[in-house]
C-alpha cells in the first residue's frame, strides 16, 4: 500500500443519460464511504444519449484507483477518466454571488469584482449579483474578500473539467 | 385504464401483451425454470404462465427462498437463475437473496411487479421504490416505463447477469406495461458488443509472461483460487487442475472456490482462511510467490492485513478490476476470465524457456508436509454406544457414506459452525457441487438452495447441512419440497446453540452466552412429518450411520435431526484481527483468543 498520502482527483465520467444513473454514482460514493468534494452532471450528447459527470474527490492512491474501478463497473458507465492523472486539464466552476451593502463597502465590492473579472449580472441600490467563473480556489478567494463587504448568498455549480490540447474522452 | 389493451394487441399481430413478451424473452434466453410467488402486480405474468408450457414455475413459500433457490439452481448449473415476485412486500422479501447473490457473484434475474406507471410515487397499494431499494443490492436494475423497451431490457438483464463478474439483476415491471401490447425484439446476436458494459476477458500476454517468470523463480509458491474459477465454468476448473499438476505447486481454495481443484489430490492443502487448514494458512503466510485466481482477498481469508503473507510477490487474476488492489496490493495484476487466464498461463509456462524443476520447491513441500503432520482437523470420537456424536464425525460419516453410494452429491449449507465443518470434512472433486452463502453469510440459505439444485438435478443427492437455528429461517420451504416431491435431505447438526455465536462468546466475550441458546426448539422429526417428509433422529453414536443410510435411501424429502455435542468449537481458527501464523488449533490454545484486542473484536 502506497502509504497514507492523499491526493485530489478530478474524474470525468461519461454515462448513459438515463434515469437512476446519478443515484448509482452517488450511492456508490456514500455506500463505500468515498469523499465527494464536488459533483456536477449534465447531458452532453443528445444523439448518443450521453451525460458527463465531473467528480472531484480525494483519498489515498489506492482509494482513488478503487473509486475509478468501482465507477467503471457500473453498467451505464461508458468511460472513466482521471483528468488529474492524465495530464494538463482545465477546471472551471461558475458561481453566482449576492453581496448586499451600501456606501463605501459597495464601491469596494465592485472594485474587487472588477479585479477578479466577476461580472455584475444584477444590481439594485443596495445589492449586486456577481457572476464568476474560475477554479474553486479563485472563487474561494473572492468569497473571502466579499465576506466583510456584505456577502449574503452564494450558488455554485461545482467543477466541470476538460483535458487541454487534442486529448478527448470518448465513449 | 382507457381503451382495452388486449384489443389493441390483437390489432397489430406483432404486438403482444407485455406479460407474453416477458415470457417469450425468457424462453429465448433459454430459461426453463423460474422460482416465484404471485401477487396483484404480477398477475398478468401468472396468467401468461398458465397458458404456456415452456417454462416451469416453482411456487416457493417465501420470496427470500425464491432467490436462494435460484442461486442454488444457478450455482449448480452455471445458468442464470430466474425469480418472479410481486411488488412491495414481494420485492422487499427478495432483497436478502439479492444481496447474497451480489456478494457471492451469482447470476440472477429477478422480475418484480410494480404498481402501474401512472401510480408510481403515489404510495399506491403495495408500492415500494424497488429500484431504489435494490440499487445497492444488485449488479444492475431497471424500471421498465415504456413498452418498446420491455424485450430489450429483458435481454440486456440476462447479458448483464451472466457476463463479466456475474450478479443479480432486477427488472421492475409496472402492471400496465405487463398488460399493454408491446413489440418483441430478438436477443442481440451473441458477441454483439454492449453499449457500455464490456468486461475484459482476455488477459494481457505481457502480464501472463511476468506471472510465469515469477512463478518459475519461486521457491515457496502457492496457488490460491476462489469463486471466480467456479464462475468461469467447469472448463476453468479442469484448466486449474492441469496447471497445478503441471507446476507441481500446492493449491488452496477459498470457501467459495471449493471443488475447483480435486480435494483428494495430494497437491491440495484444503481450504484457507479463518477456519482453513493449518497447512494452507501457514503456506499463505510463508510463501514467496502467490498466484491468486478468482479470489478477492476477503478479510475472512487474509486475517490481519498488515501481516498478510509478508514475504510474497503476488499475482492476482480477476475479471473485475475493482477486486484487484482493493485489499491487498499486488505486483502483477491480470485482468481477465479465469479460464482464459489459466489457458494462457499453461501455454506461457510451456513456452517459457526458463528451467523449472520440482527440486526447487522440494524443500517447500517438505515444510508443508511438516505442517500437515499436525493434522489440524483430527478429532477423537468416542465410539462406545451411548456416546455423544461429535459434529465433525457426523459430517465425516455423511461424506463417506454418500461417497460410497457413487451418486452425484450436491451439498448446501446454512451458516455457522456446521457450514465450516462441512467445508472442512466434505471433499469436493468437481465444481458446482458446493452451495454456500459465503459473502453475506445468510442463515436460511441452505434449504432453498438445495431445493433449486434438486430441481436442476433430479437424480442427484442434494443435502443441506444445517444448524438447528438456521434451518428455522426458511423452514417453510419444506412445503415446496412436498409439493414438487423434491427428495432434498436436511441434515441438522443440532447442538441446541447458535454454535458459531456461542463460540465467539466463549472465546471473546468471557463465556457470557447472551441469547445464543436455541430454546424451545421444535421436534424436528414431527416437523418433518407435518410437512409430509420423513423425520429421523440420531441421539448417540451407534445411531448415526443407520440414520444417514436411511436418510439417503428414502426416496422423498427427509429431515435428519443429529443430536451432537453442544459445546464443540470449530477449529482451526484465526481469531479476528490476528495473522495466519496466530491460528488457534484446538481447545488447548483457546486462551490465545483471550488476547484478542478490542481492535480485533470490532471485526466481524
Ligand atoms: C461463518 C463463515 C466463515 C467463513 N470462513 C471462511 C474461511 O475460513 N475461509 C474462506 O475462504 N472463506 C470463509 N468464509 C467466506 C468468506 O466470507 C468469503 O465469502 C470468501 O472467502 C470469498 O471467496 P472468494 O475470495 O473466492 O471470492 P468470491 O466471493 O467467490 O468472489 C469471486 C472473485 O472472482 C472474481 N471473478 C468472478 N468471475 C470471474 C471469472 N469468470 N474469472 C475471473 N475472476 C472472476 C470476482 O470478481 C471476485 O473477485 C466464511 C463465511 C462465513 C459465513
Ligand atoms: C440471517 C442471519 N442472522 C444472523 C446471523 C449471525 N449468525 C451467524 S452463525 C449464527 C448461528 C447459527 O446457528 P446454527 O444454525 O444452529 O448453526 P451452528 O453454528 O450451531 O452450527 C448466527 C446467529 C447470520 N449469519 N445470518
Ligand atoms: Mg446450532
Amino acid at each position: 500500500m502506497s502509504g497514507t498520502d492523499t491526493r485530489t482527483a478530478t474524474i470525468a465520467v461519461l454515462v448513459e443519460n438515463e434515469a437512476g444513473v446519478l443515484a448509482r454514482v452517488i450511492g456508490l460514493f456514500s455506500g463505500r464511504g468515498y469523499n465527494i468534494d464536488s459533483l456536477t452532471v449534465a447531458p452532453v450528447d443528445a444523439e448518443r444519449r450521453l451525460s458527463r459527470i465531473t467528480i472531484v474527490t480525494s483519498g489515498t492512491e489506492m482509494v482513488i484507483e478503487q473509486i475509478k474501478a468501482q465507477l467503471d463497473r457500473l453498467v451505464p458507465v461508458h468511460k472513466v477518466s482521471d483528468l488529474t492523472l492524465e495530464g494538463p486539464h482545465l477546471v472551471r466552476e461558475l458561481a453566482l454571488i449576492k453581496v448586499i451593502g451600501r456606501g463605501e463597502q459597495r464601491v469596494e465590492a465592485l472594485r474587487l469584482a472588477d479585479a477578479f473579472r466577476a461580472r455584475v449580472v444584477d444590481a439594485t441600490v443596495e445589492s449586486f449579483v456577481f457572476e464568476m467563473t474560475g477554479d474553486a480556489e479563485k472563487i474561494d478567494a473572492f468569497l473571502a474578500l466579499m465576506r466583510p463587504l456584505g456577502l449574503a448568498e452564494v450558488s455554485r455549480t461545482g467543477a466541470v473539467a476538460i483535458a487541454r490540447g487534442t486529448r478527448q474522452i470518448a465513449p | 385504464m382507457s381503451a382495452s389493451p388486449l384489443s389493441a394487441a390483437s390489432a397489430d399481430p406483432a404486438m403482444k401483451p407485455g406479460a407474453e413478451v416477458v415470457l417469450r424473452a425468457l424462453k429465448d434466453q433459454g430459461v426453463e425454470v423460474i422460482f416465484g410467488y404471485p401477487g396483484g402486480a404480477v398477475l398478468p405474468i401468472y396468467d401468461a404462465l398458465f397458458q404456456q408450457n415452456h417454462i416451469r414455475h416453482i411456487l416457493v413459500r417465501h420470496e427470500q427462498a425464491a432467490v436462494h433457490a435460484a442461486e442454488g439452481y444457478a450455482r449448480s448449473t452455471g445458468k442464470v437463475g430466474v425469480v418472479l415476485v410481486t411488488s412491495g412486500p414481494g420485492a422487499t422479501n427478495a432483497v436478502t437473496g439479492l444481496v447474497d447473490a451480489l456478494m457471492d457473484s451469482i447470476p440472477i434475474v429477478c422480475l418484480t411487479g410494480q404498481v402501474p406507471t401512472h401510480l408510481i410515487g403515489n404510495d399506491a397499494f403495495q408500492e415500494a421504490d424497488t429500484t431504489g431499494i435494490t440499487r445497492p443490492a444488485t449488479k444492475h436494475n431497471y424500471l421498465v416505463k415504456r413498452s418498446e423497451d420491455l424485450a430489450a431490457v429483458l435481454h440486456d438483464a440476462f447479458h448483464i447477469a451472466r457476463s463479466g463478474r456475474p450478479g443479480p439483476v432486477v427488472i421492475d415491471l409496472p402492471k400496465d406495461i405487463l398488460i399493454k401490447p408491446a413489440p418483441y425484439t430478438e436477443p442481440p446476436k451473441p458477441g454483439a458488443p454492449h453499449r457500455s458494459y464490456r468486461p475484459v476477458l482476455d488477459p494481457d500476454p505481457a502480464a501472463i509472461r511476468e506471472a510465469v517468470r515469477l512463478l518459475k523463480g519461486a521457491r515457496r509458491p502457492i496457488i490460491y483460487t476462489g469463486g471466480g474459477v467456479i464462475n468461469a465454468g467447469p472448463e476453468a476448473s479442469q484448466l486449474l487442475t492441469e496447471f497445478v499438476r503441471l507446476t507441481g505447486m500446492p493449491c488452496t481454495n477459498t470457501l467459495m472456490g471449493l471443488g475447483a481443484f480435486p480435494a483428494s489430490d495430494p497437491q491440495f492443502l484444503g481450504m484457507l482462511g479463518m477456519h482453513g487448514t493449518y497447512e494452507a494458512n501457514m503456506a499463505m503466510w510463508r510463501c514467496d510467490v502467490m498466484l491468486n485466481i478468482g479470489a478477492r482477498f476477503d478479510d475472512r481469508v487474509t486475517g490481519r492485513l498488515d501481516k498478510f503473507s509478508p514475504e510474497s510477490k503476488k499475482i492476482h487474476a480477476d475479471i473485475d478490476p475493482s477486486s484487484i488492489n482493493k485489499n491487498v496490493k499486488v505486483e502483477v495484476p491480470i485482468l481477465g476470465d479465469a479460464a482464459r487466464v489459466l489457458r494462457a498461463l499453461i501455454a506461457a509456462w510451456k513456452e517459457d524457456a526458463t528451467p523449472f524443476s520440482r527440486a526447487q520447491i522440494e524443500p517447500w513441500w517438505r515444510q508443508i508436509d511438516e505442517w500437515r503432520a499436525i493434522r489440524c482437523l483430527a478429532f477423537t470420537q468416542d465410539m462406545t454406544p451411548g456416546a455423544v456424536i461429535k459434529p465433525q464425525h457426523a459430517v465425516k460419516r455423511l461424506f463417506e457414506i454418500t461417497r460410497e453410494t457413487g451418486r452425484e452429491v450436491i451439498v448446501s449449507t446454512e451458516v455457522g459452525q456446521h457450514q465450516m465443518w462441512a467445508a472442512q470434512y466434505i471433499g469436493f472433486e468437481k465444481p458446482n457441487r458446493w452451495l454456500t452463502s459465503g459473502g453475506l453469510g445468510t442463515m436460511g440459505y441452505g434449504l432453498p438452495a438445495a431445493m433449486g439444485a434438486q430441481i436442476a438435478h433430479p437424480e442427484a443427492l442434494c443435502i443441506d447441512v444445517a444448524g438447528e437455528a438456521s434451518i428455522l429461517m426458511n423452514i417453510q420451504e419444506m412445503g415446496t419440497l412436498a409439493q414438487y416431491r423434491l427428495p432434498v435431505k436436511v441434515f441438522i447438526l443440532n447442538n441446541e446453540y447458535m454454535g458459531m455465536v456461542r463460540q465467539w462468546q466463549e472465546l471473546l466475550h468471557g463465556g457470557r452466552y447472551s441469547e445464543s441458546y436455541s430454546a424451545a426448539l421444535p421436534d424436528f422429526v414431527r416437523l418433518a412429518e407435518a410437512f409430509h417428509a420423513k423425520g429421523l433422529r440420531a441421539r448417540s453414536i451407534e445411531e448415526l450411520d443407520g440414520v444417514i443410510r436411511e436418510m439417503i435411501a428414502h426416496p422423498g424429502p427427509v429431515i435428519a435431526d443429529i443430536c451432537v455435542a453442544k459445546d464443540e468449537n470449530c477449529f482451526p481458527m484465526i481469531p479476528s484481527g490476528a495473522a495466519h501464523n496466530e491460528m488457534i488449533l484446538g481447545p488447548d490454545q483457546e486462551k490465545n483468543a483471550a488476547r484478542v484486542t478490542d481492535e480485533g473484536k470490532v471485526l466481524v
